[in-house]
């Protein structure tokens, strides 16, 4: 397989997987924005989701004040930002364009529907009673994406590149809305925190679906912040921790290493990160430091994603 | 508009014999049918993305090509004819090529003068004395033809350079016969999908002497933003080949590689889909991002194959085309069978003033353009166009060549008031490798316009399925 064809598919399903977390970040911000208490406080929240998003910078250089309509616009339409919506779907559909010949039909034509018609929205037609059934769509466009992936593709090179940019970004996304969270949830002195934390730990868990699921799972009525911590970190029942994230990563490699006969060095990258995060317990890492610790783990993701691409010769 | 040769027949009761299926079709079928028939057909195009991008564009930049549901027909008997003329038509153009980029016999014999060949901007020097294998320049050639009687023929271009269209030739076969299975069964239609096998035959058939047991063949595409990428993409994947960037090619110790998720592949033949002057930045622009540096060498050492060859552009150049008549008998011995449309070379003073005395009846083209862009229609055009014009063709003359402006023959085609004859060519494509293999079948490009003669995608232009019925 040509190593574009490889870079290709990854980054096919990096961009993706960021489409449909930009949307969850949306939806996010757009519901405090609803809540009592917005009104002082929704400059910080957008820049909070823009900052979790990573485009506050992007934001910044091109406005000067915060306002609802234009955070929705930059993370939506905006072409300038790579990682809006829009950018995220044309890249993705780029990338599958370039490598139709590694993909099956399926996969081809949820993307190119996607694209098709995501420029046939205007941001006029976001208003926003609009914007929820938009982000509504771009998730499932995603998810009926990641179907024909899981459901068509054999498990060969190419899905094994497609997942490893799926389970990357999806890692980096968990990671970096603790790194801009971390401190509400650090340990206070008592138990339960105001109403206002409450509220910040709930969106927390929405940004990644999981409000719900963690009730399900702690069998517990209260939002506890390590717990909430724990849950992101360290729970591989939770399809957007870091550990979950970092099996799918851990599969796609040896996929590769029984395909091609070899190990790289990223399979041991992927090894140690896999088994620090298993053995991983909630009262060392806040020990040592939560914030050191999310910022050790985005920086080692990131230096994963290298080595994968060094390694199968991405261009 | 003078008469033209209506190819189902002068009118509905008398339809020619190979449409007579088609023609009764045609008396059945309801008008839903024909919108419903349509709307599927778009929508397989569509899905597939098979589009074609329309520069600066923006967002819309990939467009359908229109396809019309009434196919194109010929006899096997007119088919057989055709196919002679085009075989001999593209020997003789391989045996050109072969001669001018050697022991140029044709300036020698005084066939052709020598400055129309070496002061020629698309011959290329660096060609000179190399030998491709098995001889071969134009492995893929999409010869353009127009109809303008029962018997008449006449090549308007042969495009040697990466001629495009097949994929339309495949598609729109793969459309008409998922819309229509009856028509199928009730005539035979040769197919046509045996096409990428037979690219991949002859592109196996001259790979390099440096190349032992198998070889490996790439297709070389400028990437996704060329306006053919879906076609190259499309020929890639029936072929079971790579599809390659120029970036994913590199060459290393005197061979040809592609990098790989693993160790670099040695590369034999190379279908490249981009221009000469892309091709090296070593050899040819130095500012090409897309070629490959070093590959001429390797083409030059007979270290790999490049098809169609460097240097081929000159066979389909428009001050060439009005010696083709010479050319084939200098090199088969034989009369030409297909016809060449009368030329009037505009740097010859004589013909110059022919040509503006009688500009509202000929078609002007620019020597080196194509596209369908740049060109008089006379007959077609307000005075004030002429005019402008004729001011063009007095400042650079020899930038332009005239010719009649034929009567395009017409097949009936669905347009808005319904059933009407529109003009049609013709472009079959002929592949030369150990063996000439033609396709029975072509890409027919119709003007949808009414009255209009420009068939190009850019202009307007739509295409139709074309059947060779067998025998």
């Amino acid at each position: 397989m040509l190593g574009r064809t490889a870079s290709s598919l990854f980054w096919m399903s990096r961009y993706m997987e960021r489409a449909e977390n930009m949307a969850r970040l949306l939806e996010v911000g757009h519901r405090i924005s609803l809540m009592p208490g917005a009104i002082e406080g929704h400059r910080d929240e957008w820049r909070s989701t823009l900052m979790s998003a990573a485009c506050a910078e992007g934001y910044d250089s091109k406005h000067e004040e915060i306002s609802a309509e234009q955070v929705v616009d930059y993370l939506v339409f905006d072409e300038s930002n790579p990682s809006s919506i829009k950018s995220a779907v044309r890249t993705a559909r780029n990338n599958c364009r370039a490598v139709r010949t590694a993909l099956t039909r399926d996969v081809w034509e949820t993307i190119n529907a996607t694209w098709n018609e995501l420029v046939a929205v205007k941001p006029t037609d976001l208003s926003a009673d609009r914007l929820p059934e938009f982000l509504e769509w771009v998730k499932h466009r995603s998810m009926s994406f990641r179907g024909a992936v899981l459901g068509t593709m054999l498990r060969n090179e190419n899905y094994y590149f497609s997942q490893l940019g799926n389970f990357i970004e999806r890692a980096d996304n968990t990671a970096r809305i603790l790194d801009v969270k971390y401190f509400i949830l650090l340990p206070k002195p008592s138990d339960v925190g105001s109403e206002v934390d409450v509220q910040q730990w709930a969106q927390i868990l929405r940004s990644v679906s999981a409000h719900r699921a963690y009730r399900w799972f702690y069998h517990d009525s209260r939002y506890r912040p390590w717990l909430v911590a724990e849950f992101l970190i360290l729970r591989e029942q939770m399809p957007r921790s870091l550990v979950f994230s970092y099996q799918w990563i851990n599969t796609a490699l040896e996929g590769l290493a029984n395909i091609h006969g070899k190990r790289y060095k990223c399979h041991d990258m992927v090894g140690q990160s896999l088994a620090k995060l298993r053995a991983g317990k909630m009262d060392d890492i806040f020990q040592s430091g939560l914030h050191e610790y999310i910022t050790d783990f985005v920086a080692s993701n990131r230096a994963l994603s290298a080595s994968i691409a060094q390694t199968y010769h991405f261009p | 508009m003078t008469k033209f040769f209506n190819e189902m027949g002068e009118s509905a009761d008398a339809s020619r014999p190979a449409y007579a299926q088609v023609s009764a079709w045609l008396k059945t079928i309801a008008p839903n049918d024909v919108e419903r028939a349509k709307t599927e057909a778009e929508n397989i195009f569509r899905r597939q993305g098979i589009t074609f991008a329309v520069y600066g564009d923006g967002e819309s930049s990939e467009r359908l090509i229109p396809f019309d549901i009434i196919p194109r027909v010929f006899s096997g008997h007119e088919w057989r004819k055709l196919s002679a003329g085009l075989e001999q038509r593209v020997r003789a153009l391989n045996a050109f090529l072969y001669d001018i980029y050697h022991r140029q016999e044709i300036i020698r014999a005084g066939r052709i003068p020598a400055e129309v060949i070496v002061q020629n901007a698309a011959f290329v020097p660096d060609m000179v004395g190399v030998n491709p294998a098995r001889g071969i320049y134009a492995h893929i050639t999409g010869v353009d033809l127009v109809r303008v009687s029962e018997n008449d023929f006449y090549v308007l271009e042969d495009n040697c350079r990466t001629p495009s269209g097949v994929s339309y030739m495949l598609e729109g076969r793969e459309a008409m016969m998922r819309l229509f299975p009856k028509l199928f069964s009730e005539q035979r239609v040769a197919p046509v999908d045996g096409y990428p096998a037979m690219l991949r035959k002859t592109l196996e058939s001259v790979a390099p002497p440096a190349c032992k047991g198998e070889p490996t063949i790439v297709v070389l595409t400028p990437g996704i933003f060329n306006s053919a990428f879906f076609e190259h993409a499309f020929l890639a994947d029936e072929m079971g080949v790579e599809l390659c960037e120029g970036g994913d090619l590199f060459v290393s110790d005197g061979y040809l590689y592609m990098r790989t998720t693993q160790e670099p592949k040695r590369v034999d033949v190379i279908y490249r889909r981009i221009d000469d002057a892309y091709l090296d930045p070593l050899s040819f622009r130095a500012d090409s991002t897309i070629g490959i540096p070093g590959l001429i060498d390797l083409y030059r050492a007979g270290r790999v194959t490049i098809v169609n060859a460097p240097g081929t552009g000159i066979a389909d150049d428009k001050s060439i085309y009005t010696y083709l008549p010479d050319v084939i008998e200098f090199y088969t011995g034989e009369k030409p069978l297909l016809k060449n449309v009368p030329t009037w070379r505009c740097s010859d003073a004589s013909s110059l003033s022919y040509v503006l005395e009688h500009l509202h009846e000929l078609v002007v083209k620019e020597v080196h353009g194509s596209g369908g862009y740049g060109m008089l229609v006379g007959p077609t055009s307000s005075k004030a166009e002429i005019e402008n014009f004729r001011a063009k063709l007095k400042t650079r003359p020899s930038n332009y060549i005239a010719q009649p402006t034929l009567a395009l023959s017409a097949v009936p085609t669905y347009v808005d008031a319904g059933i009407a004859p529109r003009h049609v060519d013709l472009r079959p494509f002929v592949l030369s490798g150990d063996q000439v293999r033609i396709t029975r079948g072509g890409l027919t490009r119709v003007a949808l316009k009414e009255g209009s003669l420009v068939v190009n995608s850019s202009q307007g232009g739509g295409t139709k399925d074309t059947w060779v019925l067998e025998d």
